[in-house]
């Protein structure tokens, strides 16, 4: 546990020693104050309509802001993780401090999991910076927790999935910039999966549907908290750092 | 304290170490030398557990690097041919990094980062940026790096590549120091670097052993007759290199007589001795006998250089044949 800490510690330093961590946070805070702008500026308008129209229409500040703005944050985060996750062993690999880490005593697991969860708290921090957006709801009006607190749980679960999968990629080159490239490539194809599979209602189409990391957080996103999903993300997230200490270790018969 | 036996290892295409065995006493300092590409690193890089063995064992400190990897990670200290440097760290920060995956308790840390930025003489640099120090600071922390858990074994693959002069006496003094409490491995294929800090040598190329011994017997088994560096002028008119030569091939003790340059007039040669014969002044008194004038006349060692190439079947082709005559013991 001692050894998964420092090497967590060592990955967040890395991290923040570099332009990368505050980059991040910052492209995440412009396009989520975007959408937030977006969706409680149409949230207002449509109210004005409804009012003017003297209809009584049912409004939800959960339902019509803060779900979509998941959703949006969910697509963003794509867009995240090969940034975070591309050089998690690439550069070890590239500069030879690969060699300090497998020759010092610690596991194998105790490196990959230390890692991981040193790019999941760089990937919380981000998220982190939504949570400016969701004060002012709170502050402006009174949206319900709950499905806010489902949301974000669905948020980290993806994340840590995606995160798990890059790191895998990035086990298998010395190079960032292909790390990153395969690495939002495939999380791209993850996300289109949905796409190409939503009307297909054939045994196939329905098993490359749950495949998809979208489908499974758009219960998230409406604030349901539904066993299945969230056993598909910790699978996932056990998949592939199962596939990426397989990786570490044919690393030392390749090498 | 380090065994190895029948090591082999194979890459897909290649066999970088070929059935190789030595044992290291504990205390000693090995050197290990070869040629670029001889199989070093890949030695070091298996005794390190950083490369499972195709076939054959290696125990460091009495566990097996396939068997118990955890063990042996714990009792070697190991600096590979480029330091494994964070550029991002400062040097404390990195070597209580370092200190705590080795294992050191957050207790002893502090007191174990003192010792060795001092051991190392990396003290005023503590606080930088390990991007931004030079090559020679680098490797120092490299080694700051090695030694902080107090391992009994050192793997120090090349320690001294790179450095200036200075630096590299430097850091030859440091590893002298080490050698009492450790027991060390290094990497080189600069021979001085041998014979001025070892008191072993394993030489291996294209990953077969050539030769496993102390630095002494290794030069006393090769050299088995002293050999003299002579240059002789005249001191009226133009020299007959012939005569000259036939001259030196009869005084007693002479082996054989190569001759080296000639230049305005000076005749230089390497005299070789008969096992166990002095032979420096007869030589010299038959020069001046004959009226020339004795220039130089030195004793140059058969180099360890020179055994290496003999050994590795180097390129020096009219090196003298290793060992005619049978080494008196």
């Amino acid at each position: 546990m001692r050894n998964i800490w420092i090497i967590c510690r060592k990955e967040m330093k890395s991290y923040f020693a570099s332009p990368i961590a505050y980059l991040l946070m910052a492209f995440f805070a412009l396009i989520f104050g975007f959408g937030f702008f977006t969706a409680t500026r149409d949230f207002v308008r449509f109210g004005f309509m409804a009012e003017m129209q003297g209809r009584n229409m049912p409004m939800n500040v959960n339902e019509q802001v803060i779900r979509p703005l998941l959703g949006f944050a969910s697509t963003v985060a794509l867009f995240l993780v090969p940034m975070i996750t591309m050089r998690l062993f690439a550069e070890e690999k590239k500069t030879g401090t690969i060699e300090l880490l497998l020759t010092s005593p610690v596991y194998d697991w105790e490196i990959i999991l230390g890692k991981w969860l040193g790019a999941l708290l760089l990937y919380l921090c981000v998220l982190a910076m939504s949570g400016i957006n969701i004060a002012l709801l709170f502050a402006f009006g009174r949206p319900d927790w709950k499905p806010i607190l489902v949301g974000y749980l669905g948020l980290i679960l993806q994340g840590g999935t995606l995160l798990a999968i890059g790191a895998f990629i990035s086990t298998l080159t010395k190079n960032q910039i292909i790390a990153g490239g395969v690495t939002f490539f495939v999380c791209l194809l993850l996300w289109l999966l949905s796409w190409f599979t939503a009307f297909d209602s054939t045994g196939y189409g329905q098993v490359v549907n749950y495949l998809s990391i979208v489908t499974h957080f758009e219960g998230f996103a409406k604030g349901v908290l539904d066993s299945k999903d969230v056993v598909f993300y910790i699978s996932m997230i056990f998949f592939g750092l199962f596939i990426t200490s397989r990786s570490m270790e044919s690393l030392r018969w390749r090498a | 304290m380090i065994k190895v036996q029948g090591l082999t290892k194979r890459y897909a295409r290649t066999v970088a170490v070929d059935n190789i065995s030595f044992e290291v006493e504990k205390g000693q300092i090995v050197g290990f030398l070869g040629p670029n590409g001889a199989g070093k690193t890949t030695t070091m890089r298996v005794l390190t557990c950083f490369l499972p063995p195709t076939t054959g064992t290696a125990t460091v400190a009495g566990f097996d690097v396939l068997e118990n990897p955890h063990e042996v990670k714990k009792h070697i200290g190991y600096l590979p041919e480029t330091p494994p440097l964070y550029p991002e760290m400062e040097v404390t920060e990195y070597l209580t990094f370092v200190g705590k995956l080795k294992g050191i308790s957050s207790a002893d840390i502090n007191r174990r980062v003192d010792e060795v930025t001092e051991r190392c003489a990396v003290g005023d640099v503590r606080t930088k940026l390990i991007g931004k120090l030079s090559k020679g600071y680098r490797q120092r922390v490299g080694l700051a790096q090695a030694i902080i858990h107090n391992p009994d074994v050192l793997v120090l693959d090349e320690p001294t590549a790179g450095l200036d002069p200075k630096q590299i006496i430097e850091t030859r003094e440091l590893i002298k120091h080490l050698a009492g409490d450790h027991t060390i491995i290094l990497s080189t294929h600069i021979l001085p670097e041998v014979e001025h800090s070892c008191q072993r040598v394993v030489i291996i190329n294209q990953g077969k052993l050539v030769a496993t011994d102390s630095v002494e017997n290794l030069t006393n088994r090769l050299r088995g007759a002293e050999s003299v560096a002579l240059e002789v002028a005249s001191s009226n008119g133009p020299l007959d290199p012939a005569a000259v030569q036939q001259r030196l091939e009869q005084v007693s003790g002479v082996s054989r007589v190569l001759p080296r340059e000639v230049r305005d007039g000076r005749l230089a040669f390497e005299v070789e001795s008969l096992q166990g014969r002095h032979i420096r002044a007869d030589l010299a008194r038959a020069v001046v006998n004959a009226g020339w004038n004795l220039n130089e006349l030195r004793a140059v060692g058969l180099s360890l250089e020179e055994i290496f190439l003999q050994l590795t079947g180097g390129e020096k082709k009219d090196a003298p044949a290793p060992v005619q005559e049978p080494a008196t013991k």
